[in-house]
């Protein structure tokens, strides 16, 4: 089974994670101004990359969310950053 | 050359040492130009092929597929055909391609193995009967067959189910869909290439899209690795491939991609005589003509184009079956594999036209695209033909998302809520 | 075959014999034997029928390659490999694919109709009328083994993780020197092989290492391992490389225990794992007497074995002297066919130089051969070696990509994979390992010998699923040219040993015919497993019980003790109902109990999550749909929780205990799910150091008393808590004590009756539970189960998350209207809110259904009907259906399309095809004021 690095943790296996989706995926603010195609991408479109993918995730076992860096194709993890961390490539609303 | 299959040319060709076959497809050069492209050769691919040549008198059109023909999910899936759904968008959809498949072998002339041996998906507690019954009811309102099975009739399609009180998943009866079942899936992909080929389809088989020809917004056709080719409409039908395409063409879509294991014992004489499925334990299974259990389960929850998955999940599935089938404990693991599922928000497919106008969509399909392939084909050559959408496949356009209105079989059905 | 049993064989002990039949001969053997070995020297020459054609075949190999000889074992597995299988005395063996017996097999004649059946003519015929009036015969005759549907193995298989420097696969030579090189540099090391003893091609091919003889090297280097604390694993197959290097063992158990996984991960692999000898190809090679001449030595050096009297051997390498010399010693006729023209010949060995076989002829077992210069030769036995295949499979697994070398006409591991190194024969290394002062003397010295298009009899290249030359010709006739192609349309490599022997022949062929290189060709993917693993050994102890645990719960003795019937509600046991006696009475008379008097509810399931802090009221604000930081501390508030689709993923009373603190109460079932979206949000979108979540769901027990009497209960147990309704109204939540332990308590129903919710430490519930059981006495205090609690609260129309909501439902649909249009902050969903979707005017809304038909209660799962232009179409469904014993009629719960501006319209629903009449009517049947709430 693959091992992901939970930066808190260090690696454990992949059943102890949940996807959470692609990192700088921003919530739209502001539901009375928001557009369809604004919302739909937000909440439905994927980046979905064949290759390198930068995604959030969370260990479910301390319950931290977290980004990391990984290939879809060859599932060679890269690196995984606490979020906040890095260069700023998270979903962070502020 | 001996073209038509039959007992009789199989007898005439037994004769003659086999020699006189036509090839079941040409290999031709790629024209610069076609009416219409279909990049991916998959079942869902050839069997748009097939109906634009023979519904819309369509002919000159082209396919092209990256690898050989067949060899995506089409090749890698557990067979199963059925169109036991809940929403009645849905059931038209599977109904259609269920009843195309009754067909289908005399269609083609190529044997598909149809076999309707039924589907049962099992109920594990008085609140999954009731459920159940949901189920069966909209689908009979909806037009399909379908009966609400107790443990009795369960025990009679399936004598080797554990089906004790004390199973973790006692067995209190389920969902069954006599006219579900399995068909070969190699013969479906190969059986459209056939007769898609014959009626003058070029499939291009080793010819992997680069880029797309966009021109005054519109989608032209394609660079490949094998050089341009232009279209008045181009369709895409390349499964969990469709967001890498999706990226060259400009457009994101609702679409994660997966890998969803399966795999094979070795083959025995049979024991298994319908499909079964249970939402307790996890996997589905039947026994192929060949006499191997095929069995799968639930995705492997990473998204991945690896086409391979990892030993969580398979010992997940595995456990599963024995649990149901405990007589399995004799059975061997032969061979597992994997393909690259393209799973939508709602798991309802995407039909329609893309954001890019000349490009139309056929994706979406996540774990369920082999029962649908004849309702998808048909349902894009509609598109690819005329521009418009057919009634079946107006729901499952992209903009539902947007609309809000999503069809969520998994939702209405009452599973994993 | 006449093969024979001569002196010698280091595998068998002639002391102890022993006695088995097949079908149903006896069949003498020694301690050591394998099904095989014995069958062998037993002079049985058909083991088995061919799965399409029923020819009559032989034993072709030594071990995991054997395609031929698969036999059933009475009280075993089905389809075992006779080469892989110990003999046991009293065994009962049968052949697989063949009745009644190998020997004389009914479906013979199917071979007389090859001709008309060949590769995928399946696919060509059985459409008229269809293929179900084939296909139970074709399923009948498909199949190999049988399954012994009385075998109910009890044992469950171990499954072991472990972990290691250095996993070494293979403990033939170049393995045994990898694992003592890393042993003796200090690391932790692994070695297995899949053999009885390690030693791979050591324990029957000559060769000196280190100045001992190599069985002897072998077994000392073993010997060495062993002291030095390194885990050496016989019997065990490495079977596939998963991501991140994860390497899967299947290690056979002994004595009838189930085999054990193992799960490992090493920092380095270290692949030894040899090479498999390809069969010649020549017209009729697959008649009993044909083996692999390596086979033929090792039967000779481990069984004592010798093959035949009037031994032939076919070579086009120089590895299968060793044979050659090995029998004739032994006392074998041997003659010698090399494909090579210039070769030295050994002394004392006839051979025939420059010549191939064309073809073998014989009924039931070979007798002839004829070559290529004319000749015909008598034969008991032809030996063949058509060159060896590195077995790569796990490099291939690991991503590595092969390269193709013409000097050993092999695929070869082509770049490193990191982490993984593939050595010795494996890497297309056919000599002893030189650096150790290796010596042999051989040259493998190969020239090619691939099959050729039209030849005039059959040339077999898939043993197993009887796949010929002529096969592969069809299918490069009918332009099936891509291997994956040839792989599907032929089935060539598609049998349970899965192409070991046969891969490379056919993609020989298959090149030739098309004008390409072998390596253009290409191979098929390598899959995971590399010899069948026993599907037991994936599911280990995963069963009952420990396949997904129940979660239990804290008065689970005390609710036995009490006779409560348990079952399963949302992955907790938990009492349906007490006591004997028909279940819809015992039901009945619990809920009469909470309505008329007091009942005691055992609430412990329900999730109770805390979120603490100073932002913990905003955000809760856009948690709910509902808006909550209005909530004055010591209040409680019901709520929906939304996806960010807009649907109901949740419902719950939310506890304001102060102002920074708050309790979520969720459903049981979605415990996980709510906490890890609040944890998702929390670090999401908010500063994560002014809120703090913890899940106190396990922690904390929750007992409910509730009716009308429930006051009076609750003012006997003296919590320390006043319980006028000024202090403690409803939806109002105090703290209290009990034996000094802080408890909450929340006046929140459920039932529709009075109610107190009381939460205390999980370790004191069974103390507070005896406490309300005795002062629950004098009020004559009854015991409620989930089942009554259910009609209790549809009796109110209370909704129940997944049965009266679906994954579709929105909040307007239960008439939750106010937060849509005058909440003003952002909460989960909102956005979703304004959709199309959720504008619609047909939407399903939640409504009361009253049956006025007569024949009881309304069926759930039953959909309302309207006619269509397609027939029929649903405009909704029942919920929820009982019996009410307040109202002493059926109740039912229902989503139906505008049903709550249809009220008092009758509609009709169906189920199972039957018509029943329904009026729409509101979901709260019984006492719409709420006013037994405060009473």
């Amino acid at each position: 089974m693959q091992l992901f690095p939970c930066p808190f943790c260090g690696p454990r296996s992949e059943s102890e994670f949940h996807f959470g989706g692609d990192a700088g995926n921003h919530r739209p603010e502001g539901f009375r101004t928001v557009t369809d195609g604004e919302w739909t991408a937000y909440l439905y479109e994927r980046n979905n990359p064949r290759g390198a993918a930068n995604e959030i995730w969370m260990h479910m076992t301390c319950g931290e969310i977290f980004r990391m860096e990984r290939d879809t194709v060859h599932h060679r993890v890269a690196q995984s950053f606490a979020l906040g961390e890095g260069d700023g490539h998270d979903g962070m609303a502020y | 050359m001996t073209r038509h299959y039959s007992v009789f040319s199989l007898f005439k060709e037994g004769l003659r040492g086999q020699k006189g076959w036509q090839q079941a497809w040409r290999s031709p050069q790629p024209k610069p130009r076609y009416d219409i492209l279909i990049i991916g050769g998959g079942g869902h691919g050839l069997a748009t092929a097939y109906y634009l040549a023979k519904t819309h008198n369509i002919r000159n059109i082209a396919i092209i597929e990256k690898g050989w023909l067949g060899g995506g999910n089409t090749g890698r899936n557990t067979t199963v055909v059925r169109s036991n759904y809940f929403f009645p968008e849905s059931t038209a959809l599977y109904e259609m391609a269920l009843k195309l498949y009754e067909g289908l072998g005399r269609d083609l002339n190529y044997n598909i193995m149809l076999s309707q041996r039924g589907i049962i998906t099992l109920a594990h507690s008085e609140a999954e009967m009731e459920m159940a019954a949901r189920t069966v009811n909209a689908m009979q309102i909806n037009g399909t067959d379908a009966e609400l099975f107790g443990i009795d009739d369960v025990r009679r399609v399936l004598p080797l189910l554990n089906v004790s009180p004390q199973a973790r998943y006692p067995v209190f009866g389920g969902v069954w869909q006599g006219r579900a079942g399995t068909a070969r899936h190699d013969a479906v992909a190969w059986g459209y290439a056939r007769a898609a080929d014959r009626l003058g389809v070029d499939i291009i088989q080793s010819c992997e899209v680069e880029d797309f020809l966009i021109e005054g917004g519109r989608c032209r056709g394609v660079r490949t690795s094998r050089g341009e080719i232009r279209a008045e409409r181009t369709g895409m039908v390349v499964a969990g491939h469709s967001s890498d395409l999706a990226t060259k063409a400009g457009f994101r879509l609702p679409i994660t991609s997966y890998s969803l294991q399966a795999c094979v014992s070795e083959p025995i004489k049979p024991v298994l005589d319908t499909v079964v499925l249970s939402p307790g334990t996890g996997p589905y299974a039947s026994q192929s003509d060949k006499g191997e259990m095929v069995v799968g389960g639930a995705l492997d929850r990473v998204p991945s184009y690896g086409q391979r998955g990892n030993l969580p999940v398979l010992e997940e599935v595995v456990s599963g079956l024995l649990e149901m089938f405990p007589s399995f404990r004799q059975l061997r693991l032969m061979r597992q594999w994997a393909g690259i599922v393209d799973v939508t928000p709602d798991s309802s497919p995407i039909l329609g036209e893309s954001p890019l106008p000349g490009l139309f969509l056929n994706c979406g399909w996540g774990t369920g695209g082999f029962k649908a392939i004849p309702a998808g084909g048909t349902l894009l050559a509609h598109l690819l033909a005329t521009g418009k959408h057919h009634d079946v496949s107006r729901p499952f356009d992209l903009d539902r998302f947007s609309r809000g209105r999503l069809i969520d079989e998994a939702a209405g059905s009452g599973i994993a809520h | 075959m006449t093969a024979w049993r001569t002196e010698g064989g280091s595998a068998i002990d002639r002391a102890r014999s022993l006695r088995f039949t097949f079908d149903g001969r006896v069949i003498e053997g020694f301690a050591g034997d394998t099904v095989a070995s014995a069958l062998l020297a037993g002079g049985v020459s058909v083991l088995g029928r061919s799965f399409k054609y029923h020819r009559p075949r032989g034993l072709w190999g030594a071990g995991v390659e054997e395609p031929n000889a698969l036999v059933d074992i009475a009280g075993d597995m089905p389809n075992t490999r006779a080469t892989q299988a110990l003999a046991v005395d009293g065994m009962a063996v049968r052949s697989v694919n063949a009745d009644p017996s190998a020997e004389k097999d009914r479906h013979a004649f199917l071979d007389a109709f090859a001709r008309f059946i060949p590769a995928a003519f399946y696919y060509k015929t059985f459409m008229v009328p269809d293929w179900h009036s084939f296909e139970p015969r074709i399923r009948q005759m498909a199949g190999l083994g049988v399954l012994d549907e009385a075998i109910q193995s009890p044992a469950f298989a171990e499954q072991i993780n472990h972990h290691c420097d250095v996993l070494v696969v293979g403990a033939g030579p170049a393995g045994l020197l990898a694992a003592r090189t890393a042993q003796r540099a200090g690391k932790r090391v692994l070695l297995c092989d899949d053999g009885r003893q390690v030693g791979g091609s050591l324990l029957f091919r000559e060769g000196a290492i280190e100045g001992k003889a190599g069985a002897d090297w072998a077994a000392d280097v073993a010997a060495e391992l062993a002291e030095a604390g390194a885990l050496v694993l016989t019997g065990t197959t490495a079977f596939g490389i998963y991501d991140h290097h994860l390497v899967g063992l299947n290690q056979k158990g002994a004595d009838g225990a189930p085999d054990r996984l193992w799960r490992v991960r090493s920092t380095s692999i270290v692949l030894a794992t040899g090479a498999i000898e390809r069969p010649l190809p020549f017209s009729n090679n697959d008649l009993p007497g044909i083996m692999s001449a390596e086979a033929a030595l090792v039967y000779l050096r481990r069984f004592g074995i010798v093959a035949g009297r009037k031994v032939m051997i076919a070579t086009n390498n120089g590895l299968a002297y060793e044979t050659a010399q090995a029998l004739a010693a032994a006392g074998a006729d041997v003659t010698v066919v090399d494909y090579r023209a210039d070769v030295p010949a050994p002394a004392g060995l006839r051979v025939l130089k420059g010549r191939t076989i064309v073809s073998a002829t014989g009924r039931g077992a070979v007798n002839a051969v004829k070559l290529s210069d004319g000749s015909v030769l008598e034969t008991d036995a032809v030996l063949a070696s058509g060159g060896f295949t590195p077995s790569v499979h796990l490099y291939c697994q690991a991503q590595g990509k092969l390269d193709w070398r013409d000097d050993i006409l092999a695929f070869v591991p082509g770049r490193p994979v990191d982490g993984v190194d593939v050595v010795g024969a494996a890497a297309g290394d056919f000599k002893l390992p030189a650096e150790i002062g290796a010596t042999e003397g051989r040259e493998f010295g190969i020239v090619a010998a691939w099959p050729k298009p039209n030849s005039k009899e059959r040339v077999w290249i898939d043993l197993q699923n009887d796949v010929t030359a002529k096969d592969v010709e069809l299918a490069v006739r009918e332009n099936f040219v891509s291997v994956e192609h040839l792989k599907r349309y032929t089935t060539l490599g598609m049998a349970t040993d899965q192409g070991k022997t046969s891969n490379v022949n056919g993609l020989a062929l298959m090149a030739e015919l098309t004008g390409r290189r072998i390596p253009e060709v290409g191979t098929t993917t390598y899959r995971p497993p590399f010899t069948p693993v026993p599907l037991a050994s994936f599911a280990g102890a995963r069963s009952g019980t420990r396949m997904k645990p129940l979660r239990r719960l804290p008065l689970e003795q005390q609710h036995r003790a009490d006779g409560a019937v348990f079952r399963d509600y949302g992955g907790w046991l938990r009492p349906a109902y007490y006591g004997d006696g028909a279940p819809d009475e015992r039901i009945q008379a619990e809920a009469r109990a909470a309505r008329n008097g007091v009942a005691l509810f055992d609430g412990s399931p329900l999730g109770k999550i805390e979120v603490i802090g100073p932002d913990a009221a905003p955000f809760l604000d856009f948690i709910y749909y509902n808006t909550m930081s209005t909530l004055a501390p010591g209040r409680c508030r019901y709520g929906f929780i939304l996806t960010e689709g807009g649907n109901v993923y949740d419902d719950g009373v939310l506890v304001r205990l102060d102002e920074n603190r708050f309790v979520v109460s969720c459903s049981s079932s979605h415990v996980a799910g709510v906490h890890g979206l609040l944890e998702e949000w929390r670090q999401d979108r908010f500063d994560k150091r002014r809120i703090f979540i913890h899940n106190a769901t396990a922690e904390m027990a929750t007992l409910t008393v509730t009716g009308p009497k429930a006051r009076a209960l609750m003012e006997v147990l003296d919590l320390g808590i006043a319980l006028d309704d000024t202090a403690l109204p409803h939806m109002a939540v105090v703290s209290g004590v009990f034996e000094g332990v802080a408890l909450r308590i929340a006046r929140i129903s459920f039932t529709g009756e009075r109610s107190y919710e009381i939460s205390v430490p999980a370790d004191r519930a069974v103390a507070l539970w005896a406490r309300l059981r005795q002062a629950g006495e004098a009020f004559g205090a009854r015991l409620l189960g989930l089942e009554a609690l259910m009609i209790l609260r549809a009796e109110k129309g209370y909704i129940v998350i997944g049965k009266d909501t679906d994954g579709t439902s929105r909040p307007m649909d239960f008439g939750l209207t106010a937060p849509l249009e005058r909440k003003k902050v952002e909460f989960i969903g909102r956005r979703s809110l304004l959709t199309e979707d959720a504008a619609l005017a047909d939407r399903r809304q939640f409504v009361g259904l009253e049956a006025i038909d007569d024949k009881g209660l309304l069926p759930t799962g039953a959909h309302g009907i309207e006619p269509s232009s397609a027939g029929l179409r649903s405009t909704g469904y029942v919920t929820s259906s009982y019996f009410s014993p307040a109202l002493q009629k059926p109740i039912a719960l229902g989503l139906i399309e505008r049903g709550l501006s249809r009220m008092g319209e009758v509609i009709e629903l169906q189920h199972l095809r039957q018509i029943r009449r329904a009026r729409i009517v509101s979901a709260c049947a019984f006492d719409e004021e709420g006013s037994r709430l405060h009473a």
